[in-house]
């Protein structure tokens, strides 16, 4: 089974790196950009075959490592 | 006094601080460098050193995974128990990332690493970090990070200042962090992180010593407690 973990700034964090590819992006004559906010995907390959198991055990990796809660949200998709 | 400095893949200010505590801590005892893999600490420490470097290479987040370290469980086990704890640079980014200190250090808000002599002001000296400074001091130290902007909620920055945990502040903010915060202290006062290397600027040789005063701040505290 495959799980994919999105992992997101809070609204309201300031992203540094986003503003950066933002202006990057008009430099190349890519107008009309508002706004970039910048992530992280991870893709993880389970032994767990029970979905809700499975989703169980992602969401918790997420909280103890995966995401720091403090400026991130996560959302996790099992595959 | 008894100090420790934790060693992980990609520390490399580790023997600074070392000699930092070795130049206040005299002969008998010297620093003891502890391996992350090792499962305890040395027995009666007074003191723990994280040190400056990029830990497990920064993957994932700065600090994240060396705050996951058995061996880190252990420092936040002392640092509950009462033990003093410094954290510096990718030490500070291994503290809020285990929990013992509140925030979280992300990147510069320029995007470019900043490695630079800078003024920092003292802004209490009721901690074992500070206590040889005066408030409003204003003392020479260099940062060299590329994620050390200090981010914390409304809530935590309230609480940090209204308690007087804030260590240090930058003269001119290099980075972007909150309030120019350069160090806090956890609640208990007894752990410090900062983004400046005072273990850089200790000894005249290498172009100051304003960073001593930090190291013979905790030898004061162990005196008189």
């Amino acid at each position: 089974m495959k799980a994919k973990v999105h992992i997101t700034l809070k609204a309201g964090v300031l992203d540094p790196q986003g503003a950066a590819v933002r202006r990057s992006l008009g430099s190349l004559g890519f107008d009309g950009v508002e706004k970039v906010r910048q992530g992280k995907v991870i893709e993880l390959d389970l032994v767990e075959t029970d979905r809700a198991t499975a989703e169980a055990t992602v969401k918790s990796m997420c909280e103890k490592l995966l995401a720091n809660t403090v400026i991130e949200n996560y959302s996790v998709e099992i595959l | 006094m008894r100090a420790a400095v934790i060693q992980f893949p990609g520390s490399n200010c580790d023997r600074d601080m070392a000699v930092a505590f070795d130049r206040v801590s005299g002969n008998n005892t010297p620093t003891q460098m502890v391996w992350h893999k090792d499962d305890h600490l040395p027995d009666g420490l007074d003191v723990i050193g994280i040190p400056g470097g990029f830990s497990f290479g920064d993957y994932l987040r700065c600090g994240a995974i060396a705050a996951r370290s058995p061996i880190v469980q252990s420092v936040v086990e002392f640092a509950k128990r009462g033990g003093y704890v410094i954290g510096v640079c990718n030490g500070f980014q291994v503290l809020t990332e285990s929990g013992l200190l509140p925030g979280v250090l992300m990147r510069n808000a320029g995007i470019k690493f900043v490695c630079k002599d800078l003024d920092l002001i003292v802004k209490t000296t009721d901690s074992a970090f500070t206590n040889r400074y005066s408030v409003d001091q204003k003392i020479t130290v260099p940062v060299a990070h590329h994620d050390g902007n200090y981010t914390a909620d409304a809530t935590t920055l309230k609480q940090l200042h209204s308690e007087d945990r804030i260590a240090f502040a930058y003269a001119k903010n290099p980075n972007g962090s909150m309030d120019d915060i350069a160090g806090i202290l956890s609640e208990n006062r007894r752990v410090l992180g900062m983004m400046p290397h005072p273990e850089r600027l200790n000894d005249p040789e290498l172009g100051g010593t304003d960073g001593a005063g930090l190291f013979e701040s905790i030898t004061e505290a162990l005196i008189s407690a």
